[in-house]
Parts: structure tokens; C-alpha cells; sequence
């Protein structure tokens, strides 16, 4: 009896050594390895290789030891460092790199261009005055609106009408493949499909070859006043249609048979079939995929960028906030529209959130 | 007494300065009384551009023993900001555009060349214009010479097919009411007189902007144009109105412009001359800068298979100006060796390897043409040598807000008919900071 308390301390002693050393080496590495990726400039590929092993490695590195650590503490405060430790160092990230530039952005938009001179509301003043910002506003909510109904309508008849369809995965995989493609890329193919070259100048754009054999004229359709933005819009629809239909199929295959069966019995149509039932039992589902194109389309900014620059009087939010920050280095209306376009989009963020929660998304 | 003292002591400087003033730094720099001294320079140029303008003054090195360390970064107008700010400047900064330097001169951070340097050969060796583009107000609102032009660059001229041009009869227009009759017989033969594409992307409307400078140019004063650039006189004034309302009557016009005024907006700026290269050639005249060669058809001669001229004058009065780029170099620190280098700049000499190497264009007077390796750039050289006057592309200069935002948009709106001039005008009024 009288040897197990002489022990215990030594042993611990030891065990205490190797997790500082443990500790120390850890440091080491990470640090090492920064300095390395810092300083090293021969072999492009040892770089990449070193980054992939390093930044994988010294992860697992890091969350090993802090454990190791966080495991010789007495059980009470085990209980609340353990989650510490693991969510630790994604919620350092997280504040470093979303809260506190956040925070900053909103402190800019009070500030003027050159963020030295306060200047109280007159950013969030310009942000809702401003002709061009009206423009962008009006455009978004057309967006907002089109975008988001023309995608989720299109993704639900999709889903409902491949459903019965013998050839449901070559239908569902055609649709879905755009959404492999970035916005970038998309605007690059829909230009040439919306491309003009001029009156009396052989066309090459697909849509105005399509008007021509048609026995139209040719238009330059970008510069067509309203519509461009609808012929925008298309391309959104044309990228989102895929994830909407996923989403929304998967969820008409969850509908018991039973269900349909019954209703078939009791001599309901199928449009009473799809209104009554099917979409009710597929509410949460359509609910969450259209609050996510609500916020793809309220912080749309690619296509516009890339079909367009914005003008034409196509411009978007997103687009005049990048323009002002990087284009007129003026910081402070750019805070100011930055933080309007969270404003807006948060409410929608949070609902989406919690339908993804109700639906155990993240269970 | 200490007070006293210092005044002493400060007269006895500037006295000393005044006298070191009679002497030409550089003559004492040639004599090797500066040998082993160095000058630090920061400016834009990486890469390529930065191998040649340390070519251009190894000469400098080996006649005087001063070495020139250049440093060039691509983040140069933001780094030079806090080098300036933070009280470390380089003792001369290359500025590619005129207006970050005012900044500097505003804040008093910058030297007056009149008090450095030997001013009567400067002022020898630059036509008016060069001179008045490095005058600048500083923090007592008194104008001092901030800086002296070392490189330029040409902007808006006219190129054409020239074999073909020569082989269907026409003449180069050497004044507008020329101009006009080329535009109606090329029109007559069936064809469009001009090429015009303002499609750059996210920049697209630049290229309009650079036709609304150079119109300013032939149709008022020099001074209107830097009111203009300065923002006291505003786009809609009739000035400036006129200046836009000029080229959209030649762009507007039916038949004027291949492919028609639909196309211009949707048609990038880099594809609008090709069309002059086709056979036979679906339009005959391009306004440009010198770098849209990179973009013509490969294998063509320049003086053989293209050329090209001066946008005519419209009013004798106001000439026929070039819009330019360039450039500036400005002092920051005053030691003899400073004085001696900035001295060196202001001749022709410093630039003679890049003259040669090509990419250069010399505004100096003393300048030999026949330094130039290439056609082009041996008649742009000419040409800027015996400008009578000329002014700095006006966008690069307005506030970025203007000059790389809502003068583009304006211009573009307007090409596209989803503005009227009257719209476009007062909307880029309206975006200049500080108007409401």
C-alpha cells in the first residue's frame, strides 16, 4: 500500500515529460514547417507535397496532442476542455476570419474612402440613394424573385416527371451536370450563345441563329433593356436547376407508396395527387431549397461580372460592392453595401439553417 | 539665442544651396566628383521592363560612378504610399500617372525641381505642355515642379491598311473637313470607314473615353481639358458635351461603323481593327493607342501593310494635341548625387538603350530619332518630339470612382442607346466623390 503513493507521482512525473515534449515537438513541427513553406523556392512539386503531408500531418498532429493534454485533467474538467480542444481551433479560424473582418466592415462603413474621417450614416446613405445602387437593388430583386421560382419550379417538374421516367438517371444526370460548371465558365459558354456581331455581319451567337431561322433579325441581346437581365437569369437557372431537382427527388422517393396508392384508390387525379400530397409531404424540402437559391441569388455576382461588367443596366449589388472596393478604393461605400447585402441576407441564412436543422441535415 | 542660431544657420544653408544651384549637378557627376554614391529609385517596372531600364543607365554608372538601385513592384501604388507616409522614401519614385504624385505634392512630401535642379536646360529640352503636366499645387496651394517626364507613350491615333488604302485612291486626311469627305467615299465604295469595338470586359467603355479625350482636345482649350480632369468643369457643360456629341455623331451615323452602333459595345477592343486586315477590308480606319499592334494580324509590316495619323485638327486654334501617357519621376531626397541622376533624366540620353530596345517613347527634345529600331516607334518619336501640344489621357487622372467607373459606364450606356447623353452626362457628374 505504502509503494502506490510513492509511484503514482513518479509515473506521472514521466508521463508529464513525454506530453511536454510531445508538446514541444508538435510546435516544432508546425512552426518548422511554416518556415519551410516560407522559405523554400526550388522544387515546385517537393513544395506541393511537403504543403499536402505538413498541413494534413500537423493537423492530426495538433488535435493528438491537445487531447493527449486535455485526457491527464481530472474528469470535471475534462468535460468542458474536450470540446474546447476539438472546436477550439475551427472557432479561432472562424472568429479570425469571418467574425472579426465582419465586425471590421461594418466599423469601414462609417468611415470615409480613405477610412480616416468618420462620416456617421452618409455610406448607407449613397448605399440607398445612389442611381446606380437603385438599379442594382431592382435587379436583384428580379433575381430574387425569377431566379429563384424559374430554378425550383423547373427542379420540381424535373424530379416529379423523371420519377416515372424509365430513363431517370441519364435525365437527372443531364441536368445536373451544369452544376460541375463554375459561374465563370458558364458565362463564358452563354456568351457565345448570347453573342452579336453586328448588322450585316454573319452571326456565330446559337440564340441568334435559332431567330434568324426563324425569320427574325439578329439582336444584340445583352444590350436589350430588361430582358439581358432575364437572359441572365436563364444562366443562374441553367447552373441550379440540378441541385434543386437532387434535393427535391430524393425527397419524392421518401413519400411512402402507400400514400399515392391510396389516393389513386379514393379516385384522386394525379394533379390532386401532386398538389395534395406530394407537395405537402415535400414542403420542408422545397422551403430549403429555395431559401438557398434566395441567398445564391441575392449575393450573385459571377455571371453579371463576366456577361456583362454590369452594364446595360444589369448591374447587381454584389458587382457594385466589388467595383467600389477594388475599382474606386472607396472603402467605406463599400462597407456600407457589404454589410446591407448581410443585413438582407441573414434572416434567410437563419431560416435556412433552421430547416436544415428541423430536417436532422446536420445530425 | 538658439533660435537666432538656427535662422543663421538656415540662411547659411539655403545660401549655400542657392550657389551649389549655379553649378549643373550633373557636370560635377561627370567630372567623377561623385563617384561610388547611390541613388535608390522605386517604381512600377518588374520583369522585362525592369531589365531595361537598368540598361537604360548602366551608361549613367560607368560615366559618373553612381550606382542606381532600382526597386520595382507590381503593388508599387500601394507600397510606395506607406514608404512615402512612414518617412522612408526612395530618393526618386516613378510614377506611371501624374495623379498619385499630386497626392504626394499636395502633402508637401515632394521637392521643387525649380530650387534642384538646372531648370534652364530642362525647360530647353520640354515643349510647354510637358512641363505644365509636371506642375503641381502643393500644401500652400503655390505651383512647384514636381516632377520631369522620362518615357511616354502615344494614346489615340489613327492606323489604316496601308496597301490597300494606297491601292483604292485614298488620301491621309490631314484636316477634318478631309476626314468627312473620306468617311462619305469609303461609304460610297461600299464599305464602312470605321472599325470601333469598346468591349473590354468589366472595363469595357475605356476605348470611348480615350475618343472623348482626344475630341476634347480639338475642340477646346488646354485649359478647359485640365478644368475638365480636375472636375471644375463638369461633363454636361457644353464643352465637354460637344466634345462627346463630335464622335457619336461619327459612330451613330448609319454606315459609318462596321457592323453598326449595336455592335460597338459588343465588340472586344482587341478584335475591332482585324476587320481592317480582311481581303478585301470590311472597314478602313481605327483610332487606338501604339499597343493595339500586338493585336493586328501576324506578319504584317508596319509602314508597309499598316500605318497611321494623327486624328486631324477641327479648329486651328485648339490643333490637333496628342493624348499621351508616361512616366513622371519625382525627388524625394536632396543629395548631390540625387540631384546629379534627376538631372540625367531630363535628357534624352537616360533612355537611349530602351529607345533601342523598343517599348519607349521619349518626350525630351534632344532626343535622335534614328535611335528608334522600329517604324513605329521611330514616327511615334517623331511625332512627340514636334507635338506643339499635348495632354495626359484625362480617365487615368479623374478620381478611379470617374475615371475607371462611371465615365466608362456613361460612355458605354450612351454607345448603347440605354442612355441619352443628356442621362449619361449628369450621372457621371453625380458619381464624382463629393457631389450630391
Amino acid at each position: 500500500m505504502s509503494s502506490f503513493p510513492m509511484a503514482a507521482p513518479e509515473k506521472a512525473g514521466i508521463k508529464y515529460l513525454k506530453l511536454s515534449l510531445l508538446f514541444v515537438a508538435a510546435v516544432v513541427v508546425l512552426a518548422g514547417g511554416f518556415v519551410f513553406l516560407k522559405e523554400y523556392k526550388d522544387s515546385k512539386l517537393l513544395l506541393i507535397l511537403f504543403a499536402v503531408v505538413w498541413g494534413v500531418g500537423s493537423t492530426i498532429l495538433l488535435y493528438t496532442v491537445l487531447n493527449a493534454v486535455a485526457e491527464t485533467f481530472p474528469r470535471k474538467v475534462r468535460t468542458w476542455v474536450l470540446p474546447l480542444v476539438f472546436a477550439g481551433p475551427a472557432l479561432v479560424l472562424l472568429v479570425w476570419f469571418l467574425v472579426l473582418p465582419t465586425v471590421r466592415t461594418l466599423g469601414l462603413s462609417f468611415f470615409d474612402e480613405t477610412s480616416t474621417k468618420f462620416v456617421g450614416l452618409d455610406n448607407y446613405f449613397y448605399a440607398f440613394t445612389n442611381p446606380t445602387m437603385l438599379e442594382s437593388f431592382g435587379n436583384n430583386l428580379l433575381w430574387l424573385f425569377f431566379g429563384t421560382a424559374g430554378t425550383v419550379v423547373l427542379g420540381l417538374l424535373i424530379a416529379v416527371l423523371a420519377d416515372r421516367s424509365p430513363w431517370e438517371a441519364g435525365f437527372k444526370a443531364l441536368i445536373f451536370l451544369p452544376m460541375a460548371i463554375s459561374f465563370v465558365g458558364a458565362g463564358v459558354i452563354w456568351k457565345f450563345i448570347y453573342a452579336y456581331k453586328g448588322e450585316g455581319i454573319a452571326d456565330i451567337g446559337l440564340l441568334n441563329a435559332v431567330v434568324v431561322a426563324f425569320g427574325g433579325t439578329s439582336q444584340a441581346w445583352l444590350q436589350l433593356p430588361i430582358w439581358n437581365n432575364f437572359l441572365l437569369i436563364v444562366i443562374m437557372i441553367w447552373l441550379q436547376t440540378g441541385y434543386a431537382m437532387v434535393i427535391l427527388s430524393s425527397a419524392i422517393k421518401n413519400i411512402p407508396e402507400e400514400h399515392l396508392e391510396a389516393a389513386r384508390i379514393d379516385g384522386a387525379s394525379e394533379f390532386q395527387i401532386f398538389f395534395r400530397i406530394i407537395i405537402p409531404s415535400i414542403l420542408g424540402s422545397i422551403i430549403t431549397v429555395t431559401t438557398t437559391i434566395v441567398i445564391f441569388s441575392l449575393k450573385l455576382f459571377d455571371i453579371v461580372r463576366v456577361m456583362t461588367g454590369g452594364n446595360f443596366g444589369t448591374n447587381v449589388v454584389a458587382n457594385q460592392f466589388y467595383v467600389e472596393q477594388f475599382t474606386f478604393g472607396s472603402t467605406g461605400h463599400a462597407s456600407a453595401i457589404a454589410i446591407v447585402l448581410l443585413v438582407a441576407i441573414v434572416p434567410v441564412l437563419i431560416y435556412n439553417l433552421r430547416q436544415f436543422a428541423e430536417r436532422k441535415a446536420f445530425a | 539665442m538658439k533660435k537666432i542660431l538656427f535662422a543663421v544657420a538656415a540662411i547659411a544653408t539655403m545660401t549655400l544651396f542657392t550657389t551649389a544651384l549655379a553649378a549643373d549637378p550633373l557636370a560635377d557627376a561627370f567630372a567623377g566628383k561623385l563617384k561610388g554614391k547611390t541613388v535608390t529609385m522605386s517604381g512600377p517596372f518588374t520583369d522585362n521592363d525592369a531589365v531595361k531600364f537598368n540598361d537604360s543607365v548602366k551608361d549613367f554608372t560607368a560615366k559618373t560612378g553612381i550606382t542606381i538601385e532600382y526597386e520595382g513592384s507590381k503593388e508599387f501604388e500601394a507600397s510606395i504610399s506607406i514608404r512615402v507616409d512612414g518617412g522612408n522614401a526612395p530618393d526618386i519614385v516613378d510614377f506611371p500617372q501624374p495623379g498619385l504624385l499630386a497626392g504626394f505634392v499636395k502633402k508637401g512630401k515632394v521637392l521643387d525641381l525649380n530650387k534642384m535642379l538646372d531648370v534652364t536646360k530642362l525647360k530647353a529640352n520640354y515643349i510647354q505642355s510637358w512641363l505644365d503636366m509636371g506642375t503641381m499645387p502643393g500644401p500652400d496651394g503655390k505651383s512647384i515642379m514636381a516632377g520631369l517626364w522620362a518615357r511616354a507613350n502615344v494614346k489615340g491615333i489613327v492606323w489604316y491598311n496601308k496597301k490597300e488604302f494606297d491601292k483604292a485612291g485614298y488620301k491621309v486626311p490631314t484636316t477634318w473637313a478631309e476626314l468627312t469627305k473620306l468617311q462619305d467615299q469609303i461609304k460610297k465604295d461600299g464599305d464602312a470607314p470605321w472599325a470601333i469595338g469598346i468591349e473590354s470586359g468589366a472595363a469595357t467603355g475605356w476605348s470611348a473615353t480615350d475618343w472623348t479625350e482626344q475630341l476634347m482636345l480639338r475642340t477646346t482649350s488646354l485649359q478647359n481639358y485640365d478644368k475638365w480632369v480636375a472636375g471644375t468643369l463638369k461633363f454636361n457643360s457644353p464643352e465637354v458635351r460637344k466634345a462627346i456629341q463630335t464622335w457619336s455623331d461619327i459612330w451613330f451615323t448609319n454606315g459609318n461603323v462596321y457592323g453598326g452602333r449595336k455592335s460597338i459595345p459588343t465588340t472586344s477592343f482587341g478584335d475591332a481593327p482585324k476587320v481592317m486586315f480582311e481581303t478585301p477590308p470590311k472597314a478602313w480606319l481605327h483610332d487606338q493607342g501604339s499597343f493595339i499592334t500586338s493585336f493586328f494580324p501576324n506578319g504584317l509590316t508596319p509602314g508597309v501593310d499598316y500605318d497611321f495619323f494623327n486624328l486631324p485638327a477641327i479648329n486651328a486654334t485648339y490643333g490637333a494635341p496628342l493624348e499621351v501617357g508616361g512616366d513622371i519621376y519625382a525627388m524625394f531626397n536632396d543629395r548631390p548625387e540625387v540631384r546629379a541622376a534627376m538631372q540625367y533624366f531630363g535628357t534624352a540620353a537616360s533612355l537611349k538603350s530602351w529607345v533601342q530596345a523598343g517599348g519607349a517613347l521619349a518626350p525630351q527634345k534632344d532626343v535622335d530619332v534614328s535611335w528608334y529600331t522600329n517604324y513605329v516607334d521611330q514616327k511615334l518619336g517623331t511625332m512627340l518630339r514636334d507635338a506643339k501640344a499635348l495632354r495626359f489621357d484625362a480617365s487615368d487622372l479623374m478620381p478611379g470612382a470617374v475615371g475607371a467607373g462611371s465615365f466608362w459606364r456613361g460612355m458605354t450606356s450612351y454607345v448603347s442607346g440605354s442612355m441619352t447623353l443628356d442621362q449619361a452626362v449628369k450621372d457621371i457628374d453625380a458619381s464624382w466623390p463629393g457631389a450630391r
